[in-house]
């Protein structure tokens, strides 16, 4: 288990250090510097500028004096927002997306994963039917679409649940992002678990089980249930980054003060670093998430660890 | 070529989905033309009118008091276009990355997959919201971007086929024959990844269009006056306590297309690529 989490943790390095060479080059790749926008400077205010961001180097020396940064954890001033640093404004933003965020992904293996064993285990035509159009609707209606089709009818025609978010005090105004979020990844997983379930059930190893005179429950339980969730496991990568993005608009739609809003507000602005360092932090944190995935897997199926 | 059709339309879910499509095109395209309102032109006396058959404005008007059915249906061609194109650029670079990796083979092979693993764990959406950024949201540069990153699919599954067809009785026969590397690549490999080259774009198409209308959506991809359907359910979320059908017309629109594509690409991945049927 320590050779698989070495190699695991090694073979993330060259994928962050991908991130950061990819999106410092396209930033720097584009026409025009960060503050041309900005009204006609004297050449000596633009020269202070410049300085002052460390835009007089040459392009090498500012790629390895932002990676330094980067490996500490300092990820530059942001252009627009004076007096703060791009770290800063994501260390401050940060504990809200992640809560909802959480809450949709424990949302959806919960009520993804429940749906789906109920399904594989009543496989008649209708309830398959029921379940794969669902899982074809949830897979196919972008969140952007949903958040807003939920919020006309529950917030604003039957006045259930509360659309603003700062107006709103208590946790009911975490319903409809999470849930908004949630639905489409607890359409994949119950398609994803129901498939696995089948199969694994179709093993020779549950026929046995069946043979010795287990009750289906307890087949189920101790015996179907571990090795059919490993595809559910490995879905968890893809579903962070999912979640993630959705999580980008969610933000926006409902007015939430996370790291999504000040992204788009960031890339609406043309606040370089901003877009930068958050992209570069998003991309860590879904390798970093990835990995723990990838170290479960290996934690719970033994065949990955021994593989090469 | 003629029983790949025939076996098409006789699949419920590929026939239904296929001509809602071509209603939906035929509509977009034609729309346009036979309304007598301009997209772009505003009617300040009737802002947020409700769908009506006065003036044709049979989706209403929007906030500004442009017609909707107009702006909808341009939004749907811009959709629509986005997706091709960007799926083309996809296609192309998928096709040429997979089939280098699968006819080249060896080492080289294993260091251009090991790249592509290595970009799957990327979230791609946000470094093309970096690419808008940085080129202040270039039109063209939608269309380029999302094709550019969509085609890591497509190399896997060309790579795949054209490693396993290599292999084949009749390739072998064909080089023994004395038929050249380019005559069997172009006669003997290329007509055989054509059919799963199709059924891969199809499931491409809605990947793109979902892309592009996050970009609108966020203010980042297609700009005024132009529209797309992101675009359009993103003003549509502004209006949503007094003109609903700003927002369900192109939200719901927006779906069907997405779940055609997707129903699409399924039914016609049931019907010619034996592979992942198992």
């Amino acid at each position: 288990m320590l050779r698989y989490t070495l190699r695991r943790l090694l073979g993330a390095i060259p994928t962050v250090l991908l991130v950061i060479v990819l999106a410092f080059i396209m930033v720097r790749a584009a026409p025009g510097g960060p503050f041309d926008a900005e009204r006609a400077l004297s050449p000596d205010v633009e020269a202070n500028i410049a300085r002052y961001y460390n835009l007089d180097e040459s392009l090498p020396r500012q790629f390895f004096r932002y990676l330094g940064g980067v490996l500490q954890g300092d990820l530059g001033p942001s252009y627009r927002y004076r007096d703060t640093t791009v770290s800063e404004l994501i260390a401050d933003h940060l504990p809200v997306s992640m809560m909802i965020g959480g809450m949709a992904m424990l949302l959806a293996i919960i009520v993804g994963v429940a749906l789906g064993i109920m399904a594989a285990l009543n496989r008649t035509a209708i309830t398959d039917r029921v379940v794969m159009g669902f899982a074809m609707l949830g897979i196919s209606v972008p969140v952007f679409v949903l958040a807003p089709v939920f919020m006309l009818f529950l917030s604003v025609k039957l006045q259930w649940l509360p659309a603003g978010w700062s107006s709103t005090p208590g946790p009911s105004k975490y319903v409809l992002p999470v849930i908004s979020l949630a639905l489409p990844q607890i359409a994949y997983i119950a398609r994803l678990s129901r498939a696995s379930l089948i199969d694994v059930l179709s093993s020779d190893f549950i026929r046995t089980a069946r043979a010795q005179g287990l009750s289906q429950g307890s087949i189920v339980r101790y015996h179907a249930l571990k090795p059919a969730m490993l595809p559910v496991l490995s879905y968890m990568g893809p579903a962070i980054a999912v979640i993630l993005t959705g999580s980008v608009v969610i933000e926006e739609i409902f007015g939430i003060p996370g790291v999504g809003q000040f992204f788009v507000r960031g890339a609406l602005n043309r606040d370089y670093t901003l877009v930068l360092g958050i992209v570069i932090f998003y991309a860590v944190l879904i390798v970093l998430l990835n990995l723990i995935v990838d170290l479960l897997y290996g934690l719970i199926d033994p065949r990955i660890r021994a593989r090469r | 070529m003629k029983t790949a059709i025939a076996r098409a339309f006789a699949h419920r879910t590929v026939l239904v989905s296929a001509s809602l499509l071509a209603i939906v095109a035929v509509f977009a395209f034609l729309g346009p033309v036979l309304s007598p309102n301009d997209y772009a032109e505003t009617d300040f006396d009737e802002l947020r009118a409700a769908p009506t058959l006065s003036d044709l404005h049979i989706f209403g008007t929007d906030n500004l008091g442009r017609d909707q059915f107009v702006r909808t249906m341009l939004g749907i061609q811009v959709t629509l276009a986005v997706a091709f194109i960007a799926s083309f650029v996809s296609l192309v670079i998928g096709v040429l990355y997979g089939a280098v990796a699968g006819l080249v083979g060896g080492r080289v092979d294993a260091v251009m997959m090991r790249f592509v693993d290595t970009l799957y764990a990327l979230p791609f959406i946000f470094f093309v919201i970096l690419l808008m950024v940085a080129f202040d949201r270039n039109f063209l540069l939608v269309f380029v971007a999302i094709g550019a990153i969509n085609w890591l699919d497509m190399a896997r599954i060309v790579r795949g086929q054209t490693l396993s067809l290599k292999e084949r009785e009749f390739i072998d026969a064909a080089r023994l024959g004395g038929v050249s590397l380019p005559g069997i690549i172009w006669r003997h490999i290329a007509p055989n990844l054509v059919g799963i080259v199709i059924v891969y774009v199809t499931l491409t198409i809605p990947q793109a269009i979902l892309m592009e209308s996050f970009l609108s959506f966020l203010g980042l991809g297609i700009q005024e006056p132009r529209t797309s359907l992101g675009s359009l359910v993103e003003n549509g979320v502004g209006q949503i306590e007094s003109a609903s059908w700003l927002l369900l017309i192109p939200a719901g629109l927006l779906a069907l297309i997405l779940m055609c594509f997707n129903f699409l690409g399924d039914g016609l991945r049931d019907l010619f690529d034996s592979r992942s049927s198992a």
